[in-house]
């Protein structure tokens, strides 16, 4: 490993993060990993690295970083406003640092989550098969907890692809993170919903609760019953919507817990997610209902996106 | 004469486009729960499955749907669940000491109408059976419960539960692996650690696994 960054300011909650460990689910780890798997995918790209390369996972406000040599960084994600030596930096794009530049962020424009990425992939302890940091059992990551100030970050390789500045990632190829309409496919008990149930949960405004983290987000708006035989507990995925019984539904994200009982009614489709994951509470949003053939087109127009910038 | 055909009907349903939920039943029941670990495993022996976690009476699927789509996953489910499951190795022992001498015991004694000394007897009786690992890191659920101990969860959950806590609810038992909200009922302790961060994989139980309590002085 060799060091590239120093942390001056850490911001609010900075964490490293990749694409988590789905093999830990049965032991009852959560998968973890980026909450915004597209800014994370794309800003490894940029800077030639694969996609399932470790980042930096800001939430709420950016930290100031110091490079301590020559490297090429990507910003993607929300928009905290960077700044290079006091000047406004590019987002979506690969941009060398010298030594002793300095990368800040003057303050959220929008958005909850920005992604730093940096060519040869950031360096972190290693956990069940991933760098993802995992506050809970304090392991992975930068030893299981968040960045601090005087923290080193380092590179763990070289680059997959060629460390070329300039590489774009145009407006149109990256998610429309302004249209809180998220596409979900209806879940195993969604039939447990009346029609005023289904009408609501595929059209209501919710908004995202203060109870709202990388587990998921509660979300407040009109009340669902989802009541019926208790449930014996199954295996969650991220993006299921559940609905315990207080009848306020829980949006699953990166974090979630592996299993459960509640009735689940709907599922994001996993192109929104990256949506998902840029709300804050007070935000709103609400579900549309979509068949499997559109969320897997959704997902393949991202996909044919984030391939463009391959080549 | 050939083999008798299983009856296992398996329902899956989708969990968002690239998951299901595979329901052998709705049962809390030892055979459903042995079936749906061999269907896990057999799962995760295909390439286009990125993981497959067994449920007390499913297995939720996490496919890749560059390589398959739902149905086709659904028929191979249906193929290989009307196979005859292995025959299953009793899970491994594990043997936990328990003081009973949690915050909730005397509630729970009182609503039971039974003494401690009874409901110990009782907790202390049967074989479990770990159903499931998950919800956190190193949780199984456990059971069945006798009857005589059967409670629905607390109205108020906690906030934070300490980490080695005894817990019922329902027809489950269970041991609290880290320091968590929960709303099972507290009945004791025990000093066993059920999350091992530093091992792999990182916990005591295994889905299968048996778990024998026995009573020990605080």
């Amino acid at each position: 490993m060799s060091e590239v960054l120093r942390v001056e300011k850490p911001g609010l909650f900075t964490t490293i993060q990749d694409l988590g460990r789905l093999s830990a689910m049965s032991s009852g780890v959560p998968t973890g990993g980026a909450m915004d798997r597209f800014a994370h995918r794309a800003a490894n790209l940029l800077v030639g690295n694969d996609e399932g390369a470790a980042t930096l996972e800001c939430t709420l406000s950016g930290p100031s970083l110091i490079a301590l040599r020559r490297c090429l960084v990507a910003i993607t994600g929300a928009d905290f406003d960077p700044h290079l030596n006091g000047e406004a930096a590019p987002m979506w794009t690969g941009v060398f640092l010298s030594e002793g530049d300095e990368v800040s962020f003057a303050g959220r424009r929008w958005g909850a989550r920005v992604c730093i990425a940096v060519a040869g992939g950031i360096a972190g302890d290693r956990w069940l098969g991933s760098l993802s940091t995992n506050l809970l059992a304090a392991r992975g990551g930068m030893h299981g907890r968040l960045l601090a100030a005087g923290d080193m970050i380092g590179v763990s390789g070289v680059p997959a692809a060629p460390a070329i500045s300039g590489r774009l990632l145009s407006p149109h190829h990256r998610p429309d993170y302004a249209d809180h309409t998220l596409p979900a496919i209806a879940g195993p008990h969604a039939r447990r919903l009346d029609s005023e149930g289904r009408k609501a949960l595929f059209g209501a405004a919710f908004s995202v609760s203060r109870d709202a983290d990388r587990m998921g987000y509660r979300l407040e708006g009109p009340m669902l019953d989802a009541s019926g035989d208790e449930l014996l507990s199954f295996g969650l995925v991220a993006g299921a919507v559940q609905v315990p019984r207080s009848g306020q539904p829980i949006l699953l994200m990166a974090d979630h817990g592996t299993a459960g009982g509640y009735p689940v009614v709907a599922t994001v489709a996993s192109a929104a997610m990256p949506v998902a994951a840029q709300l804050l509470p007070g935000d709103e949003l609400s579900f549309s209902e979509i068949g499997i053939e559109a969320a897997l087109r959704l997902r393949r127009d991202q996909r044919a996106a984030l391939d463009s910038l391959k080549s | 004469m050939p083999a008798p055909r299983s009856t296992t009907k398996v329902r899956t349903h989708p969990l968002g486009d690239a998951a299901l939920l595979a329901e052998l039943g709705t049962r809390l029941d030892t055979a459903l729960n042995t079936r749906a670990i061999a269907l896990a495993a057999a799962l995760k022996k295909r390439r286009d499955v990125r993981q497959a976690i067994a449920g007390y009476a499913g297995v939720t699927v996490h496919f890749d749907p560059d390589l398959v789509t739902h149905e086709a996953l659904t028929a191979a489910l249906k193929r290989l669940a009307s196979k005859r499951p292995p025959m299953s190795e009793p899970g491994r022992l594990h043997r936990i000491p328990v003081v009973y001498d949690g915050p909730d015991m005397d509630a729970v004694s009182a609503v039971l109408g039974l003494d401690v000394a009874k409901i110990v007897e009782i907790h202390t009786r049967p074989i479990y059976r770990v159903f499931l690992v998950g919800f956190v890191p190193g949780w199984g659920y456990l059971g069945p419960l006798p009857e005589e101990l059967e409670l629905p969860r607390r109205q108020v959950p906690r906030t934070k539960v300490p980490a080695g806590s005894v817990a019922i609810a329902g027809r489950q038992t269970g041991i609290y692996p880290l320091a968590t909200p929960g709303g099972w009922h507290l009945i004791g302790r025990t000093s066993v650690k059920l999350f091992l961060p530093d091992s792999d994989p990182p916990c005591l139980f295994r889905a299968g696994d048996r778990v024998k309590f026995f009573a020990t002085p605080g």
